[in-house]
């Protein structure tokens, strides 16, 4: 019999610890496919956050470090410049990156260092039980913003890639969206895209934002969780490429 | 290289962690620690190897925490509020389990202080100063030549042990110009760091965390950096004692304090007063058996220090109320002087 899918190698083989219809089992699966398809594994280093995916080292099977709150940039700019011939990359979620992170992010990408961050952008803090996170939408029902988040007093979403873009440092920006087929295969291209410029020796950090679901904490099942991503979250977060200077 | 060359004690440390094999610095400015990130700035891409200026002493402990997770000898530095930032750095590094060396050339405190020299970090650096259960080790130089012959033995012990180890000096030590021979030490035997990120080729995967959620494992986890702390308490104690075997009044002083206190008692015993010093070299592990057992003979104990008196306290738990310890300090950027200590000498003696 012919085998026509398989489990790729470096996503491990064990049970899931990610909430029903979360996102994270599929951008963990798309940066283990990336790392397959170009042959890095044994060269690459990853970097987990504090979050629910700090754990990721439990599924993706190349040498990884689990680091503060935040630090994920720094820690990678510590061991890529220390190991250029390796390839290094951060996954971080919006509580990491666009909170506690932000001046770590800001100047990862401000230093151009030669990584690639994968940016899950779920609205929320999820690990903690569904705090507002500054990329919770106006409007949106959290633990920490029973009425909805007001952008007096709780502050508007922040663009993190926007602000990104506009950095000398970026060498690629994209948004993407996990919320369906078509958006989970643009995912796909644009994660291994990120990868081959860092492979490539590309002079700047490269950056993938993946709009993800977290039906948890949106008190939603896993197909609205979808459907608002789409009707909702790309609202104030567009996809697509936001800079792609090679 | 073994001449004598006359350097600040900031330059000479950062020249000796160089000579030690340092792959790596990551700074970030403040004083009195400047000259160090110059130097490094310079010195480090001269010999193909990394410097970045980071973006917060946050940045800057965590670039540590990546580079030594890959096997590579890397190091900071900072002055007090620069170290108070990196707490957070030092705690993951020791649930980590990671080799890593940091310099505090202390100023004064709480807050942001001054730029003066002191030693109110004693406290912050011998009892952990990040959240846990955990220690480092921390070594205290009194000249510029120890604060450079240091530099070797921080990577070692940090390799040995896979524990932070701090250097901790202040303002004085590290803008005084001293001759110093620096030179490379012979390395101690290290075991092999088959924990490093390398990349997973032909072997499993190797992680680097301090999380641990399944019940007990944590707590495991713990008492086996116990255990650790408990060989380096064997192992690793530095002291001097100085003139102490028929010391009726014996000072603890450590780092600058030291220095100074040490002439103090040479004039003392010259008018006939039976005085003593002891330097505790490493800070922790603290000699608490050298002073518990200097305490069985001498009649008083006088601690000084640049502060408002912290290390007294290790020396009171050493001595266990056996004899009195009185304490003289200087804080907030305040040095204790030849007379100052002199008089507190002398006003022990005539109490006897």
């Amino acid at each position: 019999m012919e085998t026509v899918f398989t489990r790729t190698p470096t996503l491990k083989d064990c049970t899931t610890h990610y909430c029903p219809g979360c996102g994270h089992g599929i951008a963990h699966r798309l940066v283990a496919e990336t790392i397959d398809e170009l042959q890095i594994a044994p060269k690459t280093i990853g970097i987990a956050p504090v979050g629910c995916a700090v754990l990721a080292y439990d599924y993706l099977d190349v040498d990884m470090i689990e680091v503060a709150h935040g630090r994920a940039p720094a820690v990678a700019t510590g061991i890529k410049r220390t190991n250029s011939d390796k390839i290094v990359f951060s996954y971080q979620g919006d509580g990491d990156l666009a909170a506690i992170g932000t001046a770590e992010i800001i100047h990862a990408a401000h230093r151009a260092e030669q990584l690639t961050v994968i940016f899950i952008n779920n609205a929320i803090f999820g690990m903690t039980g569904g705090q507002m996170a500054p990329t919770t939408v106006l409007g949106q029902v959290t633990a920490t913003s029973p009425q909805g988040r007001q952008a007096i007093g709780q502050g508007y979403p922040l663009q993190m890639s926007e602000l990104l873009a506009i950095l000398p440092g970026t060498v690629y920006v994209e948004r993407c969206a996990l919320s369906g087929v078509a958006q989970i295969k643009k995912a796909k291209k644009a994660i291994k895209h990120a990868f081959e410029l860092q492979i490539g020796g590309a002079n700047g950090l490269s950056l993938v934002e993946l709009l993800s679901p977290c039906p948890t904490y949106w008190r939603m099942t896993p197909v609205e969780a979808m459907q608002w991503i789409e009707k909702e979250m790309t609202k104030v977060f567009p996809l697509g490429c936001l800079k792609n200077d090679q | 290289m073994s001449e004598k060359k006359l350097i600040c004690g900031n330059e000479a440390m950062a020249e000796a962690a160089i000579i030690a094999g340092l792959d790596a610095y990551f700074g970030y400015p403040i004083t009195p620690q400047n000259e160090v990130t110059a130097y490094m700035s310079r010195r480090m891409p001269e010999l193909d190897r990394v410097f970045v200026q980071c973006e917060s002493e946050l940045a800057a402990v965590n670039m540590v925490y990546g580079a030594v997770a890959t096997g590579k000898r890397a190091m900071t530095s900072s002055s007090s509020p620069g170290i108070s930032l990196m707490q957070e750095g030092i705690s993951y590094l020791a649930g980590a389990e990671l080799p890593a060396v940091i310099v505090n050339v202390m100023r004064g405190g709480p807050g942001l202080g001054n730029i003066a020299p002191s030693q109110a970090d004693y406290f912050q650096a011998t009892r952990g100063g990040g959240h846990g259960d955990y220690r480092t080790i921390v070594l205290a130089p009194s000249s510029v030549q120890e604060l450079a012959d240091f530099m070797s033995l921080a990577f070692d012990l940090a390799d040995q042990y896979r524990i932070t180890v701090m250097v901790l000096t202040d303002g004085i030590l590290g803008q005084m110009m001293e001759p110093v021979i620096l030179e490379k030490k012979k390395q101690r035997k290290l075991p092999p760091k088959n924990w490093a990120l390398t990349g997973a080729k032909n072997r499993k995967q190797n992680i680097v965390r301090s999380l641990w959620l399944g019940d007990g494992v944590l707590e495991e986890l713990n008492r086996k950096l116990q255990k650790k702390y408990d060989e380096i308490q064997k192992k690793e104690i530095l002291c001097e004692e100085y003139e102490i075997e028929n010391a009726e009044i014996i000072v603890v002083a450590y780092g600058i304090a030291a220095r100074i206190a040490k002439g103090t008692v040479d004039k003392a015993k010259k008018e006939g007063i039976k005085v003593g010093l002891i330097r505790p070299i490493t800070l922790w592990p603290f000699p608490a058996e050298q002073i518990s057992r200097a305490a069985e003979k001498a009649k008083a104990f006088l601690t000084v220090e640049l502060s408002c008196g912290q290390m007294v306290e290790d020396v009171r738990l050493a001595v266990a109320g056996k004899v009195h310890v009185e304490f003289y300090g200087r804080s907030g950027g305040g040095v204790p002087s030849d007379s100052e200590i002199m008089k507190e000498i002398k006003q022990l003696a005539a109490k006897r």
